[in-house]
């Protein structure tokens, strides 16, 4: 575990000496790599049990709420255990909006679900912020439970059925006619792989752009548009007043109270933010493949996973959400070899990871540049003690 | 000293927690670019002021007035940002900031940017972080910080942290600074250092309240004092004064039974 800290590092090391129009190249290129990992289906890392489209999807999925989740635990410091909910709130709302009460359009639903729940957030947040820790997480854990429990009993969203036919997002290109035209602009096909040795797969062919029953990669592309997309606002306010106030409180609340910080005001914004992300990623979970939602779909594992999710990953550093969501939707998915034992496996890892890495996989940068800090300190002072952790 | 401005009014203060009286109708004011020190045994309410002050206690009667205004129901951040900054007797930087983000913390007490415009990268946003850095960095050069600006703040020296937490404080635009025992664990050396940078802190423009125990540098900084004992005020004066005053010598050093 010590040589992944290294390495991974190292990377990040060398990634930052780059160039400025090398690392341009660099992230593009990695981007579109990301874009057709799921049509180029490497060896390995493909999961051969169950499609590796759909399991992309889920990938994405995972990663852009835990982007959401890091504004909340990693940046503002407010340990949420109920994310669940707002993306309960989400996907109900776009369920109601275009299947269940009226039939908008989904790209109509989608503002109006994250306007939607950005007010739960507030909402939520307004009495429960003026709690700290332990409770805030406990407040927080009933919140979810709140609403999968009042989606089960109201009539009005469908109770215990769920909500059907939620119509997915539109597509770009003429519309499929079954039997025979598949509609969209074009298709592609993906690759398969003998040994090393790729080939095309025209049997598992993807239209561009028809978001149907044949391929869950459009829905992939849509996910991982946005994440993006929400990748580059976060980075906009991490590296502003608004992202210095949310770690200023973090830190010590009172000081940055004392230093001119609203904090509550902030917390309240992490808080807002962090759900219309969450909602964000419901809506879209609701208009996917199946279109279909119902109460089991939010369970408070999900919350647990979510939060994993981001601590794995290393709270306060984007990448590191995106890194554990991707492990937490992916790990159990491609051990499904193991059958039973996947969770096993997937709680080891689980349990692993925090002991041998306890600031996550990638820890927010300023703790890489501490740890740096200290151990040229260290080898200044000729010390052999083993280092101290700097939190 | 009439036609000077008064910055800070404490008039008729009482603080009660149930039934300790921690303040006991204390008054007193500072003027515009005075040093104030406020001096008095452990537990004579000396912090119990300055947090009266600075607003994390609401005085039980009387009133605190900033320019004229009374602070009574502000919230702290309010109050930071009508000019009141202070620091802490422990040390409480944002550990996990560097120096220089520690005190764009405090300069953004005089800014307004908002999600909206971090996002659109509006020209206020640029105009308030150029404001901010160039600010910062002026005054970690002040406190001969610079080389230190991209130090995680958790990492510095204890003397820098100190001299960090002024330089967080200033940032915020204060018209008075307050300062909590700033030389506490400072050697005699440090301590001269600190008094003569409080000088030129008052120079700058600002007016400093300081709390401290080292008598020396309390009475070699300050303008005036004002002595605590058991949350009253006892005695108020130049240094001079003070040095002389029977009732602060009877505080310091206790009363000859037999003698009186």
């Amino acid at each position: 575990m010590g040589v992944v800290r290294e390495n991974l590092d190292r990377v990040a090391r060398r990634y930052r000496a780059l160039p400025g129009p090398a690392r341009v190249a660099l992230v593009v290129l990695l981007v579109v790599l990301v874009y057709l990992l799921p049509l180029l289906r490497p060896p390995i890392i493909t999961t051969n049990q169950i499609d590796f489209g759909g399991v992309m999807f889920a990938i994405a999925a995972f990663a852009l709420v835990a982007v959401g989740l890091n504004v909340v635990i990693g940046y503002a410091g407010l340990l949420d255990l109920g994310y669940v909910g707002f993306y309960a709130v989400g996907a109900y709302t776009t369920g109601v909006l275009t299947s269940y009460h009226a039939h908008w359009a989904f790209f109509l639903a989608l503002p109006v679900a994250i306007a939607v729940t950005m007010v739960t957030g507030v909402l939520l947040g307004w009495p429960t912020l003026r709690v700290r820790g332990d409770y805030l997480a406990i407040v927080t854990l009933g919140f979810g439970e709140i609403i999968r429990i009042a989606v089960t009993n109201v009539e009005w969203v469908g109770a215990a059925r769920g909500i059907k036919d939620i119509p997915h997002p539109p597509n770009i290109g003429p519309d499929p006619e079954p039997p025979f035209g598949d509609g969209g602009l074009f298709t592609i096909p993906s690759l398969q792989w003998d040994g090393i040795v790729p080939s095309l797969d025209s049997g598992r062919e993807t239209t561009f752009l028809v978001f149907g029953a044949v391929s869950a990669v459009p829905y992939y592309w849509l996910v991982l548009s946005f994440l993006i997309l929400i990748l580059f606002a976060d980075r906009l306010i991490k590296d502003s007043r608004v992202g210095r106030a949310w770690e200023a409180t973090r830190e010590d609340e009172d000081a940055a109270e004392h230093m001119g910080v609203p904090t509550f005001k902030f917390k309240l914004l992490a808080f807002a933010l962090g759900a219309a992300v969450g909602g964000l990623s419901g809506s879209l979970y609701a208009s996917s493949q199946s279109g279909y939602i119902n109460p089991q779909s939010f369970p408070l594992l999900l919350s647990i996973l979510f939060v994993a999710a981001v601590i794995v990953g290393g709270a306060g550093n984007r990448w590191g959400a995106i890194i554990g969501g991707t492990l937490v939707a992916y790990l159990p998915e491609r051990f499904r070899e193991f059958a039973d034992f996947r969770l096993l496996v997937f709680g080891l890892a689980l349990m692993i990871l925090p002991v041998y890495r306890s600031q996550g996989l990638l820890p927010p940068r300023r703790t890489i540049r501490a740890r740096a800090a200290a151990e040229e300190i260290e080898h200044l002072e000729g010390r052999d003690e083993a280092p101290t952790e700097v939190v | 000293m009439s036609e000077r401005t008064r910055v800070l009014e404490l008039d008729d203060v009482t603080l009660r927690f149930g039934g300790l009286t921690a303040l006991d109708s204390v008054s007193f004011h500072i003027d515009e670019g005075e040093i104030l020190g406020m001096i008095g045994p452990n537990g004579a309410g000396k912090t119990t002021a300055f947090n009266a002050i600075t607003g994390v206690y609401q005085v039980t009667s009387g009133e605190v007035r900033f320019a004229g205004r009374s602070l009574a129901g502000l919230k702290r951040h309010a109050i930071t940002k009508l000019g009141i900054a202070r620091t802490f007797q422990n040390i409480r930087l944002f550990g996990s900031m560097t120096a220089l983000e520690n005190v764009l913390v405090g300069a953004d007490a005089n800014h307004s940017t908002g999600v909206l415009s971090a996002l659109f990268r509006t020209a206020k946003h640029r105009r308030e972080e150029d404001d901010g850095h160039e600010r910062g960095m002026e005054l970690l050069e002040f406190m001969g910080l610079a080389s230190r600006a991209d130090e995680l703040a958790a990492n510095l020296s204890y003397g820098d942290q100190r001299r960090l937490e002024i330089a967080r404080a200033m940032a915020t635009g204060p018209k008075l600074l307050c300062l909590d025992e700033p030389a506490a664990g400072f050697n005699p050396q440090e301590k001269a250092q600190l008094m003569e940078l409080i000088r030129r802190v008052r120079d700058r423009g600002f007016t400093v309240l300081l709390i401290e125990h080292d008598m020396r540098l309390v009475m070699g900084v300050t303008d005036r004092i004002v002595v605590l004992e058991f949350g009253k005020k006892i005695a108020e004066g130049t240094p001079a004064e003070i040095r002389d005053n029977p009732a602060v010598i009877a505080a310091y050093l206790g009363v000859d039974e037999d003698a009186s």
